[in-house]
């Protein structure tokens, strides 16, 4: 199996040298980085070549990286029935970037991409219907995003004396409670409270 | 004539006929769940449906980022309610591909018969509301207890939970079952083959039935790659398509079964496949019993080490167990940096749990790649140019739930 996998990414990157810009097999995927602007030409490469066959855009998604210059890295997951093959082609867009629809070459993409913009905000250019899928009508932000809380910024209540449901900020009747239990002594990168003085008697 | 040109005269009330708009749902027996359809009618044709989801979103995505791996595992079940086994089966098994663990024998064995159970509650499910949804009321009463109602109590059995099991761990299962278990299963499963084959009599040649499902939502197999569909709906296009045969996973290459798959891909044709995969399922079950009584079948059902719980009695006599038992249910393991899409056979269809770790003990970004979401897309596609009343009959096709829909 990865024999296969990397004889096809050798393939690739031997193919499509200006689309490929790195490529890594993991746990027994084959992931492919690509940049934004190649990524329709290099998908309509993936579906319609011989040694490929990708015609199944199983899964689109996206991870955010709030630190990195390209904060949103989308995920495409594709699958070959024909071939019994799977490919992840990932590309890094901005904030203020957007990046082409699948929409024209595979119709599943649709929702898939809607509801990454729903909740991550990027944009997809040349989609049909580009609306927020999962969350409420007039929801304001993008849940998945590293930023935003975990409670919500509102909450919602049906009002007797008004007859209706009415939108509130959150109230919390104790903090948000975050238990961390990484061990001090490896890897958990924060301050204990009272160590900070530790500090400052060097 | 829409009196646009100044032809007033010739305009009649007949001519004004605008298409109707009609809402269903969100609450709605024939919805399978919270789902809203806005649909324009041309009578009673429809000519657009357009689905709206979200209604049981619960940011489970989000709420994973936040909890350890051990503690995200329940929210598997909560996905699609109605097969919950077989959605914990992926995230375990990423979790072990990413960890390089691999379940011990009986381990396996025991993944592979509750998913097979799971699979038979979540197609009796199916099958019979489906067929209620088109008229036929007595499939439900029918097939519901031994189909469901007794799976349930095996489940209870084995983990403790009738629905929300929790059962399937990384490493394994939470804990062996009892041998009388084996046995009752062992007893019930002619019991509910002769509750399919009373279903068989109730609906296969039943006359209203195939009028409301021969030739609806048919499939083909280019549908089947444009809108990403796995499951029965890939297979009632005639693709043989089945993962834990193509990308075989626990012990199911060792298992013997067949794959039905339909030749139109209509409603009806994925009703006999639903029936066929039920009884495949039996037999597969029927196995893993035989398999799981066998000498290379006995042992434990967790490989023992980072990732799970050390045995009780170890706790009682040795400082170490007790405090790796500690330290995994408080920190939890952590799993090496890197990403993972892991997909398993579930009943409806391809489900994938996409992980990239951090390297610490919560998952940095935790996607989850349900079948429903796929399917239900195409409700506009399929039902457009159907009647009205199709509409149930296609949404009662494409098996949704709206725990793996919203997630």
């Amino acid at each position: 199996m990865s024999d296969a996998l990397q004889t096809l990414g050798e393939y690739l990157a031997d193919r499509r040298p200006d689309c490929v810009t790195k490529w890594w097999i993991t746990n027994g995927d084959l992931t492919v980085e690509v940049p934004p602007a190649a990524l329709i030409g290099f998908v309509e490469f993936l579906r319609a070549d011989a040694t490929c066959q990708f015609t199944q855009n199983v899964d689109i998604t996206a991870i955010d990286y709030p630190d990195r210059e390209k904060r949103f890295v989308v995920v495409y997951h594709f699958l070959s029935m024909k071939l019994n093959q799977r490919i992840c082609v990932q590309s890094g867009v901005r904030e203020d970037e957007s990046i082409a629809s699948l929409t024209d070459i595979f119709p599943s993409a649709n929702w898939y991409e809607r509801e990454v913009f729903d909740m991550f905000g990027v944009v997809f250019s040349g989609h049909p219907d580009l609306r927020r899928i999962l969350t409420d009508y007039g929801f304001r932000g993008h849940p998945l995003r590293k930023d935003f809380p975990t409670s919500g910024y509102v909450e919602l209540r049906y009002d007797d004396v008004q007859k209706r449901v009415v939108y509130e900020p959150v109230k919390l009747v104790h903090e948000y409670r975050q238990y961390d239990y990484l061990s001090p002594w490896e890897g958990a990168k924060y301050v204990l409270p009272g160590d900070e003085k530790a500090e400052e008697a060097k | 004539m829409d009196g646009s040109k100044g032809f007033e005269d010739v305009r009649t009330g007949e001519q004004m006929i605008r298409n109707f708009n009609l809402n269903v749902g969100p609450q709605h027996p024939a919805t399978h769940g919270v789902l809203r359809l806005v649909t324009e009618l041309d009578g009673e044709i429809v000519e657009r449906a357009d689905p709206h989801i979200g209604l049981l979103h619960r940011g489970t995505e989000k709420l994973m980022e936040s909890r350890t791996y051990l503690q995200n595992a329940p929210y598997m079940d909560r996905l699609d309610y109605s097969a919950p086994m077989n959605q914990e089966h992926s995230f375990c098994l990423a979790i072990e591909k990413m960890t390089g663990v691999q379940a011990p024998r009986r381990g396996q064995l025991l993944r592979v018969l509750m998913a097979e159970l799971s699979r038979i509650g979540n197609h009796v499910m199916n099958v019979t509301t489906a067929a209620m949804d088109v008229g036929a009321l007595t499939p439900p009463l029918w097939g519901f207890e031994l189909g469901r109602e007794e799976v349930y109590t095996f489940f209870e059995r084995a983990s403790g939970a009738r629905m929300h099991c929790n059962y399937f761990r990384p490493g394994g299962v939470h804990q062996d079952v009892p041998p009388a278990l084996l046995d009752d299963i062992e007893a019930w499963a002619p019991k509910f083959l002769k509750v399919l084959d009373d279903l068989d009599g109730l609906l296969t040649e039943n006359r209203i039935f195939k009028q409301r499902t021969v030739d609806i939502c048919v499939v083909s197999e280019q549908d089947v790659y444009d809108w990403a569909m796995t499951g029965p709906m890939a297979r009632s296009a005639g693709l043989a398509w089945d993962l834990r045969r193509t990308q075989p996973y626990d012990l199911y290459d060792e298992f013997d079964f067949q794959i039905p798959v339909g030749k139109n891909g209509d409603c009806y044709d994925r009703y006999l496949m639903r029936m066929e995969e039920m009884r495949q399922s039996v037999s597969i079950v029927l196995q893993a019993i035989k398999k799981l009584r066998a000498p290379d079948g006995q042992g434990d059902v967790l490989a023992r080490g980072k990732l799970t719980p050390p045995l009780r009695s170890d706790m009682k006599t040795s400082m170490e167990a007790l405090i790796h038992h500690f330290k995994l249910y408080s920190e939890g393991f952590k799993v090496p940096a890197g990403e993972i899409y892991c997909a398993t056979e579930a009943p409806k269809g391809e489900i994938a749990v996409y992980i990239v770790s951090d390297g610490s003990n919560k998952p940095y970004r935790l996607r989850l790649r349900t079948p429903g979401f796929a399917h239900l897309q195409t409700t506009g596609y399929y039902c457009k140019g159907h009647q009205l009343a199709d509409i149930p009959a296609v949404i009662g096709t494409l098996d949704i739930v709206f725990g793996e829909i919203d997630r």
